[in-house]
């Protein structure tokens, strides 16, 4: 058999198109259609002037995949560039969660001290609940949540990573 | 400066004379009445009314294929999209430049269910190279611009443009011509690295074994792409083969030429892909048609990929030199590469290579024996080659295995005279096309090799043919079989023929009588040749219904699943060989 399925990698790809109707199903579209893996995607408007939108989609896959989707990418029309953060040196990515725990006494003490470690912020609270927002590596917001999870873990919103190249280089 | 005040309408056709446009080929419909009142008030665009959609775009396909122009379509909203939209996905697998207008809602009406109304960018976005919803009259004009750019440039493909209706009533000064569209982002690489082109001579003048194999990549790069590619492969000398799509591309009578290559090509081009030491792929794209096993495709070779589209880069083969470029580009800068370098091949080895390529020759696999009354489908494809061939003539086909016996006994000696659904395979495509083909080609011989399931999937363009006295000859292949499904059945399924009989034909004589045109049928060899002869010399379009024998498969055949080396040669091979479990999953 081929080597198929043992060496997956997960990969950071920035994608800068042009800003408008359509574009998200075009890139949403391909992923489906084509059978590769969403990870994660984050999408806004980067440039209101030259109407640019920046799509961050982390997806796995073999080598050989992963190259598959690039070149795929970068064939749609409104596509003007894309940059393989994970590959092409180093990167900073971040996601951002908002979490939900509700509960009283010792468990929502607990919370709190658990968020204060972590540098997560209360943005929203009442007596029977906290809302954090918490900003970070994708595996350090798990690390969180999973320990919010005995504590009365209610919700959780993560906005997908967003990432951007080290040193002074633009995309 | 603004223009001239004029409705969006008016700015559709004014952009298509433009953009050089001649015919248009479409179905009017509630959506897209504005263009046809403006189409009716002018008279630089000739429009053919197709019966069906999907034959408008296949027309237009032909059309675009053996011009090398844009093929233009323009359909109405809802069903006029959703109908093309085979049309569509049957240009994007093959590459064929197209712009297709669709009427849509007006724009107050989109997303209410209004009558009429589909998702049509949605519907269409995975079957175009790209689409369009005009939602203000002042994008109009670029639009109409961009998609022209887009379609024909890089690797060539369909774009949609869907028109709102209130968008083509709108009044608007806006209009600009082409010149001042500039397209903000897609800008395809069609020169290659220098330093490429180098290690591609290199390679080349090192190889013991090379063979060209060349796809429609170099037909879609123009005239020239076939040219450099047979003066190339002539100054060096060796093999080379096409595959379905790029099908004179190479002059097919040239000794060079070992013919197609993949599941029904010849044994002498599936066996020099597997043992060569060196490929050079213009212009093809690795299709599971061409390569058989992966694991098995030509394991020993290095392998130089020139294309275009940087996706198609080891997307099915991991090659060893990809060269992104116009394929006529980069076979001028090899070709000058090769010259100022002074190389050259190891003659010796080269001839060593003909003469084992010779020995494959030999076994001549594209035989048959044709005997008696009988006509054989080979026997019947071929006369018509023969009798064809000196002339002006142009080939599309349907599917199936009239298909592949015209591209194993047609010999195309230039690029642009071959029409077929290769990537798709839509039954249905040939009758359509060869419509466009006649239209482009009014004074030609334009024959649609067809088999009697196919051409009932657009028989309605028969309608079509009659009202513009389009001269072309439908060659009907009849086996009373979906042949190639009967293969199939016969080879992978115990011989169980599941619904693959062709019952309640017409006949096909009378029906061609029946749209004002000629109709024929040919059931003895004897009568063949005069026949076919009487068909060409006919000024008028003919159908031409020839009975051929029912269990002819199409050999040689490489299984699905099975290697190059595995080939099924004829009957007789298949007992010994049984099908393995991971090919019968293979379509």
């Amino acid at each position: 058999m081929s080597p198929k399925e043992t060496n997956i990698e997960k990969r950071t790809i920035a994608v800068l198109v042009d800003n408008e109707p359509g574009v998200l199903a075009r890139v949403i579209g391909l992923f489906s259609g084509r059978g590769y893996n969403i990870e994660s995607l984050t999408v806004s408007e980067v440039d209101q002037l030259k109407n640019f939108s920046r799509i961050t989609v982390v997806t796995s896959g073999t080598p050989q995949i992963l190259e598959q989707i690039k070149a795929q990418l970068e064939r749609l029309v409104p596509v003007h560039r894309i940059s393989d953060l994970t590959n092409e040196g180093p990167a900073v990515d971040r996601e951002l969660a908002l979490v939900k725990v509700a509960g009283a006494g010792e468990k929502r003490v607990e919370s709190l001290r658990i968020a204060d470690i972590f540098r997560a912020r209360v943005v929203d609270s009442s007596h029977d609940h906290f809302v954090f927002e918490m900003t970070g590596k994708s595996d350090k917001l798990d690390v969180f949540i999973d320990l919010m999870q005995p504590l009365g873990l209610v919700d959780v919103s993560r906005t997908g990573v967003v990432a951007i190249s080290r040193g002074p280089k633009g995309l | 400066m603004a223009s001239e005040q004029m409705n969006g309408a008016e700015m559709v056709i004014k952009s298509l004379v433009d953009q050089g446009v001649e015919v248009i080929f479409g179905y009017p419909g509630g959506a897209v009445l504005p263009i046809y009142d403006a189409l009716f008030q002018q008279n630089n665009i000739e429009h053919i009314l197709v019966r069906q959609e999907g034959g408008a775009v296949h027309a237009a396909e032909g059309y675009a294929r053996s011009t090398g122009k844009i093929g233009v379509v323009l359909v109405t909203s809802g069903p006029g999209a959703t109908n093309a939209v085979t049309g569509l996905t049957d240009a994007l697998m093959d590459s064929i430049p197209i712009v297709c207008l669709t009427g849509q809602v007006p724009t107050h009406l989109i997303g209410n269910d209004a009558f009429q109304e589909a998702d049509t960018t949605g519907i269409t976005r995975p079957c175009t190279k790209h689409n369009y919803l005009v939602k203000d009259i002042g994008d109009l004009p670029r639009i109409m611009h961009e998609a022209f750019y887009v379609a024909q440039t890089g690797r060539p493909g369909p774009v949609v443009i869907d028109l709102p209706k209130d968008i083509l009533q709108g009044k608007s000064d806006c209009y600009i011509p082409p010149e001042e569209v500039k397209h903000r982002s897609y800008r395809p690489q069609v020169d290659a690295e220098p330093s490429k082109i180098e290690q591609a001579v290199k390679l080349i003048a090192a190889a013991k074994r090379p063979i060209f194999y060349a796809g429609g990549g170099v037909i879609n790069a123009g005239d020239r792409g076939s040219e450099l590619l047979t003066r190339f492969v002539r100054k060096l000398g060796a093999p080379c083969t096409n595959t379905l799509m790029g099908l004179g591309s190479y002059p097919a009578s040239d000794p060079q030429f070992v013919g197609m290559l993949g599941m029904h090509g010849t044994y002498e081009a599936n066996l020099a892909m597997y043992n060569c030491d060196l490929m050079i792929n213009i212009g093809a794209r690795f299709d599971d048609r061409v390569t058989g096993r992966l694991d098995e495709f030509s394991p020993n070779s290095t392998k130089i990929h020139v294309d275009i589209d940087p996706s198609s880069i080891n997307k099915n083969v991991m090659v060893d030199l990809p060269i992104i470029g116009d394929a006529a580009r980069v076979l001028e800068a090899m070709m000058t590469a090769w010259d100022e370098g002074g190389y050259q091949l190891d003659q010796k080895a080269l001839k060593a290579w003909w003469s084992q390529i010779e020995e494959w020759r030999a076994k001549d696999c594209l035989a048959y024996t044709q005997k008696g009354k009988l006509i054989k489908p080979q026997y019947a494809i071929q006369r018509l080659y023969e009798l064809t061939k000196d002339r002006d003539t142009y080939i599309t086909t349907e599917v199936g295995q009239h298909q592949m016996w015209a591209a194993q006994y047609f010999k195309f000696e230039e690029p642009k005279r071959w029409m077929t659904s290769g990537g798709l395979g839509t039954m249905g495509y040939g009758l359509p096309a060869a419509m466009g083909v006649q239209r482009a080609h009014r004074d030609s011989l334009v024959i649609d090799v067809a088999g009697e399931a196919s051409i009932l999937m657009n028989i309605q363009e028969l309608s079509c043919i009659a009202q513009y006295n389009l001269p072309v000859k439908v060659f009907i292949v009849n086996n009373q079989w979906m042949g190639m499904v009967r293969q199939w059945q016969e080879l992978l399924h115990g011989a169980r023929y599941s619904e693959s009989y062709s019952s309640s034909l017409p006949d096909f004589v009378k029906l061609a009588e029946s749209f004002g045109m000629v109709g024929m049928r040919c059931e003895d060899a004897a009568d063949l040749d005069g026949m076919i002869q009487e068909m060409i010399d006919t000024p008028r379009p003919v159908v031409f219904d020839c009975a051929v024998t029912q269990d002819e498969n199409v050999f040689p055949m490489i299984p699905s699943g099975a290697a190059h080396y595995e080939m099924l040669l004829g009957p007789e091979d298949k007992a010994q060989k049984p099908i393995s479990e991971e090919g019968m999953v293979l379509v």
